[in-house]
Formats: C-alpha cells, sequence, structure tokens
C-alpha cells in the first residue's frame, strides 16, 4: 500500500443561494494514495463535481465555500491555504481536467503557447525551451504531427485531441496528482477508449495519481482502484472497485448496478430504483437515500447512518442501517 | 410474417455547404448516403453509431423534420417523400418523435395541460371534454399524476419531463415513433425507468419504434433488430443477438470492444482504432471506413461495399465477406 497523497476529512462546501445554505458536499473523507487511480461515481447533484473543485479551490466565489473539514496534500492542509499557494499547487502538483476540453482551452493562443505558459509559470525555462518541451508533451499525449499542431489553434482540433491536449497541459509539470471530472464523457466511445487507455499509460509510466469523476460505471470498472459512490453530497460507499462492484452493501449501489443494462446479459426488464434524484439540500435527516429505497426502516428517516465497514474486505465501508 | 411498417430505401439526406456573401453552394456533406432498411410492426429498430455518422439526420429525414434529398421512405407502404406538406402533417399523427432532451421540446410558458393537449387541438381531435379525458389518462399512464398537469416544464425533473415528452408523443396514438436518444441526457438510475416505460407502452399501444442511440448495451437491451451506421452509411444490419455475439464489419468489432464494461476486470481485447472519423463533408472513397480499418485493402480504397447478407438476418457492407454463393 503506497503512501497517502490526499486526505480529505469531513469537508464541507456550501453554496449560498435564494433557497438558502445549501451543502452541496456534506462530510466527506477520501484518501487518495501516491500513483492509485480513485473513482469518485455519482449522479447528478450528488456533489462528486463539487469535491474536485474544492480540493482545486476552483469553487464559484462568493456562492461557494469550504464551510469545514480539511484537505490534506502531503503534509499541508490546503483547504486552508491562501490563494498565491494554490496558484502554485494548481498546475505544479495538481492538476484538473474537465469534461469539455473546449471551453478550458483559450480560443486565441496557439496550442504551444498555452503549454508553454504553464510551464513559464512553474518553471525558470525560456521560451525556446518551453516549446520544445511541449512538443514533447503532444508526442507523449500522442497527438501526430506535433510539430505543426504545436502552432495550431484550439478550434482546429477534434474533441478527443482537444483532451489530449489539456491532458498535455495538465501533466507538463509532472503533478502527483491529476483530477479528471468527466473527461470522456463528451467523447465517442471509440475516442473514450483512446483516451481512457492514454491515461493509465501515463498513470503507470510516470505514477501521477488520478482522481476521477465520472457517472458511468463503465469507466470506474476499467480505470480505477478504488471507487468512492456518492449520493446526495454524502459518501455511501467505498471499497476497491473490485469488491464494490462484486458484492456492493449500499442498497443505492446495488440499484445503480443492477439498473444499467450491459451487453453480456439478456434481461426483459431493467431494474430501477424508484423516484428522482433530490435537488441538493432537500433532504436534511436522516440517511439521504430513505426516500428511494425498498429497504428503508423508521430509523432511516430519522437518523443518519455512519459510514462504516462491511462487507467481506478490509475498508469496505457503507453507510447503512442494514450493514451497521 | 409480420409486416414491415416502414421501409427505407437508398435514402439520402445532403447539406449543402455555403460559403461567402452570396451564399453559393460550393460542397454537400452527405449526412446519410443511400440507406435502406425495413422495421417490421411493433418491433424496436435500433440504429447505433458515434456523434456525425448520420443516425440523427435518419431519424429526422423519416418524418421529413429534414427534407430528404433522395429515395423512398414507404410507411405503411405509402412513399412518404411524395407527399404535400399537409398531407406530411396529417400523417404526423402515426409517426412521432422524441428527442434526447426534453426540456428544449416541451414550451416553457405552456403548462403540462396545454403541452399534451396541443396536439389534439392540431389535428381536431374530439371535443373540449374528451380532450381533458384523453390528457388526464395519458399523464397517469406515463406514470405520473393529473395534479402535475398544471405546472410548468421547468418544475420538474430531466426523467419527469421525458415523461411528459412520451406523452405528449403518444397523444394521437402514433404507431411508428422515433426515439432520438432517450435517455442520453439521465442520470443511470433513471434511464432505466424510461426504458422500462417505453416497453411497458410498447405492449400496451402496440407501438414501433426505431430507436436511435450511441450506448451500445442501452441499444442491446431495447431492440430487436440493429443497425450500425459510419458516415452516413449502414455498415452492418443485424438480429441484436447476431450482432453482439458475431459483429463482423470492422468497425462493429472495434466499436463493440471500446465500451468500456461495467464488469472489474472482464478481459477484453481491446481494438483501438486510430485516428478519428473523418468529415463527413470530404468521405473517402471507397468504403468509408477504409481510412480507420485494420484490414484495408487496396479494394477498400476504390470499391464502395455494398449490404450483402452473409447469415440469417444479418447483413455487412465490407469486401472482407463474400456474397452468398460467390464464396
Amino acid at each position: 500500500m503506497g503512501q497517502t497523497l490526499l486526505e480529505i476529512a469531513n469537508l464541507q462546501t456550501h453554496f449560498k443561494t435564494d433557497r438558502g445554505v445549501i451543502p452541496a458536499v456534506d462530510g466527506v473523507d477520501l484518501t487518495i494514495r501516491k500513483g492509485e487511480i480513485v473513482g469518485i461515481v455519482g449522479e447528478s447533484g450528488c456533489g462528486k463535481s463539487v469535491t474536485s473543485l474544492s480540493i482545486m479551490q476552483l469553487l464559484p466565489k462568493p456562492v461557494g465555500s469550504i464551510a469545514g473539514g480539511s484537505i490534506r496534500f502531503k503534509d499541508e492542509d490546503i483547504a486552508k491555504a491562501g490563494e498565491s499557494r494554490m496558484r502554485r499547487i494548481r498546475g505544479e502538483e495538481i492538476s484538473m481536467i474537465f469534461q469539455e476540453p473546449m471551453t478550458s482551452l483559450n480560443p486565441l493562443l496557439t496550442i504551444g503557447d498555452q503549454i508553454a505558459e504553464t510551464l513559464r509559470i512553474h518553471r525558470k525555462i525560456s521560451k525556446k525551451d518551453a516549446k520544445a518541451h511541449a512538443v514533447a508533451m503532444l508526442k507523449k499525449v500522442g497527438i501526430p504531427r506535433a510539430e505543426q499542431i504545436v502552432n495550431e489553434y484550439p478550434h482546429r482540433l477534434s474533441g478527443g485531441m482537444r483532451q489530449r491536449v489539456m491532458i498535455a497541459i495538465a501533466l507538463c509539470c509532472e503533478p502527483e496528482l491529476l483530477i479528471a471530472d468527466e473527461p470522456t464523457t463528451a467523447l465517442d466511445v471509440t475516442i473514450q477508449a483512446q483516451i481512457l487507455d492514454l491515461m493509465k499509460k501515463l498513470n503507470e509510466e510516470t505514477g501521477t495519481a488520478i482522481l476521477m469523476i465520472t457517472h458511468d460505471l463503465g469507466v470506474v470498472a476499467e480505470m480505477c482502484q478504488r471507487v468512492v459512490v456518492m449520493y446526495a453530497g454524502k459518501v455511501v460507499e467505498e471499497g476497491t472497485v473490485e469488491e464494490v462492484f462484486r458484492n456492493p452493501q449500499h442498497p443505492y449501489t446495488k440499484g445503480l448496478i443492477r439498473s444499467i443494462p450491459r451487453m453480456e446479459d439478456d434481461v426483459r426488464r431493467l431494474y430501477s430504483i424508484k423516484g428522482s434524484v433530490p435537488l441538493p439540500g432537500t433532504i436534511k435527516q436522516g440517511c439521504r437515500f430513505a426516500p428511494r429505497c425498498e429497504f428503508a426502516m423508521d430509523r432511516c428517516a430519522a437518523e443518519l447512518p455512519e459510514l462504516v465497514q462491511s462487507g467481506e474486505e478490509a475498508g469496505h465501508r457503507s453507510r447503512c442501517w442494514l450493514n451497521g | 410474417m409480420t409486416q414491415n411498417l416502414l421501409e427505407v430505401n437508398e435514402l439520402s439526406t445532403y447539406y449543402p455547404i455555403r460559403k461567402g456573401l452570396m451564399q453559393r453552394e460550393v460542397g454537400q456533406v452527405k449526412a446519410v448516403d443511400g440507406v435502406s432498411f425495413a422495421v417490421k410492426e411493433g418491433e424496436s429498430f435500433g440504429i447505433v453509431g458515434e456523434s456525425g455518422c448520420g443516425k440523427s439526420t435518419t431519424g429526422r429525414s423519416l418524418l421529413r423534420l429534414i427534407e430528404p434529398t433522395a429515395g423512398q421512405v414507404l410507411f405503411q407502404g405509402e412513399d412518404v417523400t411524395k407527399l404535400s406538406r399537409e398531407e406530411m402533417r396529417r400523417k404526423r399523427r402515426e409517426m412521432q418523435i422524441i428527442f434526447q432532451d426534453p426540456f428544449a421540446s416541451l414550451n416553457p410558458r405552456h403548462k403540462v395541460r396545454k403541452i399534451l393537449e396541443e396536439p389534439l387541438i392540431v389535428h381536431g381531435i374530439g371535443d373540449a371534454k374528451e380532450r381533458k379525458k384523453l390528457v388526464e389518462e395519458l399523464i397517469v399512464t406515463v406514470g405520473l399524476n393529473v395534479s402535475q398537469l398544471d405546472r410548468y416544464p421547468h418544475q420538474f425533473s430531466g426523467g419527469q419531463r421525458q415523461r411528459i415528452a412520451i406523452a405528449k408523443a403518444l397523444m394521437l396514438k402514433p404507431k411508428l415513433i422515433v426515439a432520438d436518444e432517450p435517455v442520453s441526457a439521465l442520470d443511470v438510475s433513471i434511464q432505466s425507468q424510461i426504458l422500462n416505460l417505453m416497453q411497458d407502452l410498447q405492449e400496451s399501444f402496440k407501438l414501433t419504434y426505431v430507436f436511435i442511440a450511441h450506448d451500445l448495451s442501452v441499444v442491446k437491451h431495447f431492440c430487436d433488430r440493429v443497425a450500425v451506421m459510419y458516415l452516413g452509411r449502414i455498415v452492418e444490419i443485424a438480429d441484436k443477438h447476431s450482432l453482439y455475439r458475431d459483429p463482423q464489419h470492422p468497425y462493429t468489432q472495434a466499436l463493440l470492444s471500446a465500451a468500456p464494461s461495467p464488469e472489474p476486470g472482464a478481459a477484453k481485447e481491446r481494438i483501438l482504432l486510430q485516428g478519428e472519423v473523418p468529415s463527413p463533408a470530404n468521405v473517402p472513397a471507397g468504403c468509408v471506413f477504409n481510412t480507420r480499418c485494420p484490414a484495408a485493402t487496396d479494394r477498400c480504397r476504390t470499391e464502395r461495399p455494398v449490404l450483402q447478407q452473409t447469415g440469417d438476418d444479418h447483413f455487412v457492407a465490407c469486401h472482407l465477406y463474400p456474397a452468398a454463393g460467390q464464396g
């Protein structure tokens, strides 16, 4: 087991809205070890993206803010780090890529300039060296004709190529952690396969840990070693991917896994979880999943269960009164 | 033997590429290029492919929401491409469509009651009392309740909005529903609800679906037969069991192998395709897939393969497979 790289403890991220203060992330614990690929999986509004934005301190100010808890990165609580310190960390030690690479690239700068910009902010190198490094990075992420592409603008590239460029920018300073927020959701399956393959290869070569945020259980199964399942701002289950998929403990995880159609199976009807995904902050008491849970008891609506060891493997935990 | 409800022959839909001040036509995007298939009554027919393959344009061309450039669309034996505008408008009573984003297809200023009643008024069905009864029946059929009829679309979740869109499509008791990515925008736990609902409705309303999607496992689950499209053409078409068990076109094989499996440790031989889909404004000569195909030969670069039967209800457009009887 590797050294701990990032340790989130009891993270609370609040959004101030017309409806009052909404705890989008409500007491999340999460650990990532060096070189590990961890997935956060959940549906819209579960707080998975807000968790990642909290790590980077990229929450929309002043609406969103970290209201409690700590985010230990190596030996430092970066939840309390100031803006200038965060600027050193972003790109240098922790990088992030997003679902839509076009909105994260500057349309007015060439690909090369954008990679060089990141390099020159964090490393003292000449323009010429930065450009050479940019070409090398583009080659590393599998972009053909890197010497020409380096002088092109983002709109000239396809979605898959833009995501490769984003990965090149994210990894050019060799960060220890890459946060990937739905990195392949906007891409076609054959291109998704290429990008996932690339991310896995870079993880093996450089040892960069990856926090993969996704709604796609297939992506998690394929990429991650451990998975954290979130529902309505809380972690409801965590464990190794193998264990969570084969022996899910929380009724929500079970339901999710059962409700996806599989190419290998032939079932006439799919299992479905009743009801709809709650808006953040609407359920304030008890287990957040209780209104949709087929096993819910009186206790579930009144008291929030703790995240406790369940299942056979050490470190497999779930938040359910049935598994207490 | 069930009858064909829909027969599509050599359907092509081209978009003009215009340039300059005079908007002169300088070329064509062959979004759909000579597509043929038949859909039996009561069947769910799937069309899969990646973005830009022409699957949505095909769906819209069937209803002439986009005018096809050439070819026939026989609906119950009648070529709908020959109908006048007014005749086509009336024909759409029997041919409906639902879209990926139900928010974009529901008028945000109208209450659900009005949204559902509108098609009845347009087609002159029933009096006010009868229409009210029909609307109230259908909202319950799709799993919502009568009290929700007096709300606006924004007051519903994505899954509920898709239920409303389905109810709207069903108001006129159509025979055919073209469903264009109906569950792609929905959360995983909501997807299965909508798919189950659509299956229930198929039985109770005797519906035929043309189901367009990019998600291969959803299509496998939902459809009886499946066509795979690439760059405006159908490259393979087969019974779903045959297609998923024995994919024959190199593109179908790559597509199936690329889909991530929710089975951890599932040993999968992945075919990673090189490069990207070429622009549909400038399609490769011969087989459209030849630029990315691991098995392409000189013949593939010059001669366009046609669909030929390789098995029971299995057709593939690829030079690797000799036509039956030529061996």
